[in-house]
């Protein structure tokens, strides 16, 4: 006897794990090219060593593992890791950097736990911020971006290639502050003057020359998934909102002790990559949609305390890997009511 | 009325039992569960705290350990003599005493000899009295074995935390900083400065996270996965020695010959 397979009638297509991961990585592409268009080779770059280096160690680790190597290869969730990881990571890194950062993603982030499906923390993520804490001056090393560098130019495609191989000082010429370090590195100056005193932003449109073109590239790749209902708005439009109205609420008119305004927030860093492919993460997010309202909210807010009162001048690494830990708990407690009930009932509840 | 009858011979059963170990003490079997079977640090895993915190080079890990190892034979050995004199009432107040005299003695040790790295280490010199693997050996072993085989008990479970904490700095230093052996001074005197190694060469860049306490977590987690790896090796061969079961037929015939 046989059943008929078929998905349930309101679902009017199939949608397998690596249709979805192959559409996330499509949804990246104007931001690659923002970031290819302003920084230059240094993306792809980054994107060709992570990807092997992610493919070899998911099928290093696989084979180990004596699992099927190739069915886990397809589902391209190793390439998505390795592609967000080199969006993230500063264009012209040197390459061990990369190679490093994606060993850890796939290896320790993902496979230890179990694979695809069982990481509790997004694996780009804890590659990015095992990189950050243990090569700080590497990882803060932004060129300038192409409308502001000395002479209108990128490094050429062999100097990049220099300066990632040979570990020399080949781009350094090129290098300068991003808008968070500005707004981080001046101390009792008003936002006004800081924003004044600075090409990279009293040339800019909305935030920062540059990067508010590569924040907007990816917010307009996030809405594409959106449409395609890849994830739904709760987590993302929630962080974003949390950021917002931190950053207003602390923007100070501006003074001497100010965060600098929403905009600065919204449109610089790694805010848009964040919000629509990273909190995103099926796997390490919370699940129900109230709790995906809390879990962008607590992102959002993180990402703001830390940038503004923390170490580090961009914090959505370790806002991501923090709400992480704490996608369980918002889970336990934002169990959605069945259908036929009349109040959610848990799963672990405590019976007499 | 037999209730107290019986009652002075279950009293007695325990120290027939002891005289009957004691006589039949197995100093490699001892040896054999400090070191690895049972080894405090990566499968009982007592004493993470200091595991942990100080394992960052190996002159702290060789510090650190080497007091651990003074203070556990010290103790195993007071306990072991006081053994028939306490009551279990008293019994862990009278441990945790007698751990906390012998830390505080190698403390002013340290303190005396190798102030530097008595200064390094700080804190986690107090701590280890609460290092659970000295309060267990003591409750576990001392109290019920006689004076010897304590004292090899003592030194074999220091000696098997002591190797671990040494693998594990050895490791983070290694892959934090690129070289080992540094400031061994501290611990062996001026002549040992030159000891250092440089393995990477000097453009290794510092992998801060392997000295961070994460590093601390991932390297023990690597550790115990070897150890389960060997031993399962090492099960799988004791499983391939022993005699096949015989094959063929296993069917009783019940009645008589069928043709």
């Amino acid at each position: 006897m046989s059943f008929m397979s078929a998905s349930s009638p309101h679902t009017r297509q199939v949608q397998n794990t690596s249709n979805v991961m192959q559409w996330v990585i499509l949804a990246t592409i104007p931001g690659f090219l923002a970031l290819s268009y302003f920084f230059g080779w240094g993306t792809l770059i980054n994107l060709m060593i992570a990807s092997a280096t992610a493919l070899a160690s998911e099928a290093f680790v696989l084979r180990l593992r004596k699992r099927p190597i190739m069915h886990y290869l397809c589902d391209c969730s190793a390439l998505v890791t390795a592609v967000l990881l080199a969006l993230a990571l500063p264009p012209y890194a040197p390459w061990w950097i990369i190679v490093v950062g994606t060993v850890t993603s796939i290896i320790l982030a993902k496979q230890l736990y179990g694979g695809l499906g069982l990481n509790p923390f997004n694996p780009a993520m804890v590659g990015y911020v095992v990189l950050l804490i243990s090569f700080p001056v590497e990882m803060t090393r932004w060129i300038n971006p192409v409308t502001l560098s000395a002479d209108g130019q990128l490094p050429s495609l062999w100097e990049s290639l220099v300066a990632v191989f040979s570990n020399s000082s080949a781009v350094d010429a090129y290098t300068g502050a991003t808008p968070l370090d500005l707004f981080k590195n001046y101390d009792g100056t008003l936002a006004e003057q800081i924003v004044s005193q600075e090409p990279l932003l009293n040339n800019a449109m909305l935030a920062g020359v540059g990067w508010e073109w590569v924040n907007l590239a990816f917010l307009a790749g996030g809405l594409v998934l959106l449409q395609k209902k890849i994830f739904t708005w709760h987590a993302p439009v929630s962080m974003l909102v949390a950021l917002t109205i931190m950053s207003a609420l602390f923007y100070d008119g501006g003074s001497s002790n100010s965060g600098g305004s929403p905009l600065l927030h919204l449109l610089s860093g790694g805010t848009m990559l964040g919000a629509f492919f990273i909190i995103t993460d099926p796997v390490s997010s919370a699940v129900s949609t109230k709790g995906r309202i809390i879990y962008g909210a607590g992102i959002g807010i993180l990402i703001y305390v830390i940038r503004v009162w923390g170490n580090y001048p961009d914090a959505v690494a370790f806002a991501v890997l923090l709400m992480n830990f704490a996608a369980p708990f918002i889970d336990y407690y934002t169990l959605p009511r069945t259908y036929g009930h009349s109040k959610a009932e848990r799963a672990t509840r405590k019976r007499d | 009325m037999n209730d107290t009858v019986s009652n002075p011979v279950i009293d007695d059963a325990p120290i027939a039992d002891e005289a009957k170990k004691a006589s039949s003490v197995n100093y490699s079997e001892i040896s054999k569960n400090g070191l690895w079977t049972n080894n405090p640090a990566l499968v009982q895993l007592l004493g993470l705290c200091p595991l942990l915190a100080v394992s960052g080079s190996v002159v702290n890990a060789l510090g650190l350990g080497l007091a651990t190892m003074l203070v556990l034979m010290g103790s195993n050995i007071v306990v072991s003599l006081i053994r028939n004199v306490v009551s279990d009432a008293v019994k862990l107040p009278a441990f945790v005493m007698i751990i906390a005299a012998f830390t505080t003695a190698t403390e002013l040790l340290m303190q005396a000899y190798t102030y530097e790295l008595y200064q390094i280490l700080g804190i986690f010199i107090p701590l280890i009295v609460t290092n659970c693997a000295i309060l267990g050996r003591a409750d576990a072993f001392a109290c019920k074995n006689p004076l010897l085989p304590s004292i090899v008990d003592g030194f074999m479970m220091g000696l098997g935390f002591l190797l671990v904490l040494l693998a594990l700095g050895a490791i983070r230093e290694l892959l934090g900083t690129g070289h080992l052996f540094a400031d061994m001074q501290l611990l062996f005197g001026e002549g040992a400065r030159h000891w250092k190694l440089n393995i990477f060469g000097e453009n290794y860049p510092s992998f801060i996270i392997a000295l961070l306490p994460p590093g601390a977590f991932l390297v023990t987690g690597f550790l115990i996965a070897i150890k389960n790896v060997f031993d399962e090796r090492e099960k799988k061969r004791l499983a391939a020695q022993k005699a096949k079961p015989v094959k063929g037929s296993k069917r009783v015939r019940t009645t008589g010959v069928i043709n």
